[in-house]
């Protein structure tokens, strides 16, 4: 199965989200990551969502989001054209003999440290899903306490929009 | 000075203004509101049922018949959940219906009230959308959206959900000065026309075509293009089948109908199908009850489907020239198109369909002990009611008889619950068509199980002055599972023998219950037929009495089956005609088709 990377401009009401997410599960797709929040206009969210899938079911659900009336504009996102970003928080056990190796790490992967204890640092990394793989990796030997993972967020590259015929859309009808 | 009306008030307004003539529903506290102005109102009749499935199904049954937009009220909780059966129903079948239902009051959502149920929820993956009600100036713009959705496109179910104190409150939107208002649904586009380019190359393909057969589902029905639909398979001479959801949509007269396709279609139509190089696909769905396994479905064919809804092409079956529109335009264009192409030469294969029509057609034995054959009554029901009468089903072995041995001339005739296979669906859906359409005969061809679920309607019926007919196709058991019993499980009869028989095997109980003394308790007419001698007398008795329903209990025999039938999974290639037996498709001996 290969990742594909939607984003889904709806409108901003209640109950959207039950919408689209129920459409996935009772068609038989599952949702990997899916992140929604709003954008540069109040009536508009936007959702970017990983769901495993061939293309031809892909297909499918992307015909079966259209039918959603909420649903304004579904774009696949294409890794190579878009910049795609997800964020990460991360607790690791780091007392004073190995707070150093673990800042160390921080660096290499230009994260950074966002609060400190006696014993433990919390880090916050942004990047691609390769990157904080490899990050979360290389801080497994010293512990890792708690960890908190944001989805997906994508948008394309250059300097075209795809919200700008939907907000059209939506502030006719407004 | 403003002046000011209630959100019950705005509601009733509303539904005047978009013109709903007939809604049907029950009350309940918290829809209470709503039913104060609607006592008043001159132009909306509002139909008191028994059960608020019945009031669901009554608004299919009225859409379907009519073509408008189907409407049925409910109050919150229970009320609103015993919709949920009528608003699948409707989304599988593709339904104009707008269902309305009382809420609790805002401030008790998510409180677990008193009769709150989260109806909005419930039905999301049932209607075609749904609306909670915040504010009662919201109300006109809602009704016209919600009917909008309804009625256009796809159709299908929309709930609108309005919390009681939103009925309470006043408003200075008035309904009538705000007519029509502007519609807030930028996410909603159905495309109507379709893509001329695909449109070409599909007459290409039936220019070239040596084996087409129409594929005509219901949503040709929806597009109003039975006309159209004729139009073009008389210029190309290409064979039609109907589904279960399109009779009526072509004659059953007509020389180039093969009959109904799927699990219990005719041979002809069947196997058309499978050896066609071509379907041209309108307004069908490739659903598993015609296609039998998908895999092993048409397997020679090129496909050619269109649709209104893009998600159906490509769902099942691969398209090779998928064309998105509604179903009238698309064969107008089609028509257009073909007028200059040359027409496929389909005399070997008329040869072939006409072999197989000639050798198989649809029959039924008679009981040797002299007892009713359940396709003779229903035949004869179809006979003398007449091709301009309409005709419900419920769900199971008399559904597939009375699609076969009914002869459907004319659109908009033929009621059942094809997707959702909903048993009750009958006497409630005969009750709205008979309410939409009621200078026409409307039957219901009913089962002894189905006819046990909904039949309170008759009640209805008999006090709103709604007289339909019903034919209760009594065999004293749930027919089609007691079908599968016999053929796949060994004839164990595991909980099938209903009693509704002069003498049940099992129990040795008469009529539980008595259908006749069931109808008069109603107020209806009670009749009762036993020997085929009976038969035409029956039914003319029951056409004769206009001025109350009627119910004909007509006793059959208890071991008919349904044929031909393709088991369920089985591949359309294993047709059989009978019981273990196959049609012999070397029988045409034909050397010009190369099948």
């Amino acid at each position: 199965m290969t990742h594909h990377t939607l984003s889904v401009l709806v409108e901003n009401k209640p109950g959207v989200l039950a919408r689209v997410s129920g459409l996935f599960s009772r068609r038989g797709f599952n949702i990997e990551s899916l992140a929604v929040g709003p954008t540069e206009h109040p009536d508009v969210s936007r959702m970017t969502i990983v769901v495993a899938v061939e293309d031809l079911p892909l297909e499918q659900v992307t015909k079966q989001l259209n039918k959603l009336v909420n649903v304004l504009k579904i774009v696949e996102m294409d890794t190579s054209v878009s910049v795609q970003r997800e964020l990460i928080l991360v607790k690791v056990r780091a007392d004073l003999s190995v707070r150093s190796q673990v800042l160390e790490t921080v660096a290499l992967f230009r994260a950074k440290v966002v609060d400190v204890a006696q014993d433990a640092v919390t880090i916050e990394a942004t990047g691609t899903r390769d990157k904080l793989d490899a990050l979360i990796r290389m801080l497994e030997p010293f512990g890792i306490r708690e960890l908190v993972q944001s989805g997906m967020v994508a948008l394309g590259r250059g300097s075209r929009s795809i919200t700008d015929r939907s907000l059209r859309a939506v502030e006719r009808s407004a | 000075m403003t002046r000011e009306i209630t959100g019950a008030q705005s509601l009733v307004h509303s539904l005047e203004a978009v013109g709903a003539e007939v809604v049907f529903g029950i009350p309940g506290g918290a829809i209470l509101p709503a039913y104060d102005p609607l006592f008043d109102s001159t132009r909306v009749r509002h139909i008191l049922v028994r059960h608020e499935q019945g009031a669901g199904h009554a608004a299919e049954g009225y859409a379907q018949a009519t073509g408008r937009v189907g409407v049925c009220m409910a109050t919150s909780g229970p009320g609103a959940t015993n919709l949920v059966t009528p608003i699948a129903d409707a989304y599988m079948d593709s339904v104009p219906m707008v269902a309305i239902t009382g809420q609790v009051a805002s401030a008790a959502i998510g409180t677990d009230a008193f009769q709150e149920a989260d109806i909005c929820g419930i039905t999301l993956p049932i209607t075609k959308h749904n609306f909670l009600v915040h504010s009662a100036n919201d109300i006109p713009r809602t009704i016209a959206e919600a009917f909008h959705l309804a009625g256009t496109g796809r159709p299908g179910p929309v709930l609108v959900d309005l919390p009681k104190d939103v009925l309470q409150a006043v408003t200075a939107v008035l309904p009538h000065e705000v007519w029509p208002p502007s519609l807030d649904l930028p996410g909603y586009h159905p495309v109507v026309r379709p893509h001329g380019k695909q449109v070409r190359e599909a007459a290409r393909m039936i220019s070239a075509s040596r084996r087409p057969v129409l594929y005509v589902g219901g949503g040709v029905l929806k597009a109003r293009a039975a006309a159209e639909l004729r139009t073009l398979a008389e210029l190309t001479r290409i064979p039609v089948v109907t589904t279960l959801m399109a009779r009526g949509a072509f004659p059953d007269s007509h020389p180039q109908h093969l009959g109904m396709p799927g699990m219990h279609g005719s041979v002809a139509a069947v196997t058309a199908l499978q050896k066609a190089d071509l379907l041209i696909t309108l307004g069908a769905r490739f659903d598993d009850r015609v296609t039998g396994r998908l895999s092993s479905f048409a397997p020679n064919a090129a496909i050619i489907h269109a649709d209104i809804d893009p998600a159906e092409i490509g769902k099942n079956r691969a398209a090779d020239v998928p064309i998105v529109g509604d179903c009238r335009e698309v064969i107008n264009e089609l028509i257009a198109a073909l007028v200059a192409e040359e027409k496929p030469d389909l005399e070997a294969w008329w040869h072939t369909l006409d072999g197989w029509r000639r050798t198989y057609p649809l029959g039924y034995d008679q009981p040797a002990d002299g007892s009713l054959a359940p396709q003779q009554v229903i035949e004869r029901i179809g006979a003398i009611a007449g091709p301009e009468s309409i005709f419900a089903a419920g769900v199971g072995q008399h559904q597939m008889w009375a699609a076969q041995f009914i002869s459907y001339e004319n659109p908009y005739t033929w009621l059942n619950s094809g997707g959702a296979g909903t048993m009750g669906y009958a006497v409630p859906a005969a009750m709205g068509a008979k309410v939409g359409r009621p200078g026409t005969t409307v039957w219901a061809i009913d089962g002894d199980g189905c006819f046990q679920m909904t039949n309170q309607e008759l009640a209805t019926c008999a006090l709103e002055g709604i007289p339909i007919k019903v034919a209760v196709i009594n065999n004293g058991s749930l027919g089609m599972v007691r079908q599968w019993q016999t053929l796949f499980y060994d004839q164990r009869y595991s909980n099938t023998e209903l009693g509704t028989h002069p003498a049940s095997p099992r129990t040795g109980v008469k009529r539980v219950p008595d259908f006749v003394r069931l109808a008069e308790a109603l107020g209806c007419v009670g009749l009762r037929c036993e020997s085929p001698g009976e038969i035409d007398e029956t039914i003319e008795k029951a056409m004769a009495i206009d001025d109350a329903p009627v119910v004909v209990d007509f006793v059959v025999h208890p071991d008919a089956m349904v044929w031909p039938m393709v088991a369920a999974g089985a591949s359309n290639d294993d047709i059989r005609v009978a019981r273990d037996i196959a049609p012999d498709f070397d029988y045409s001996g034909d050397a010009e088709v190369n099948l």
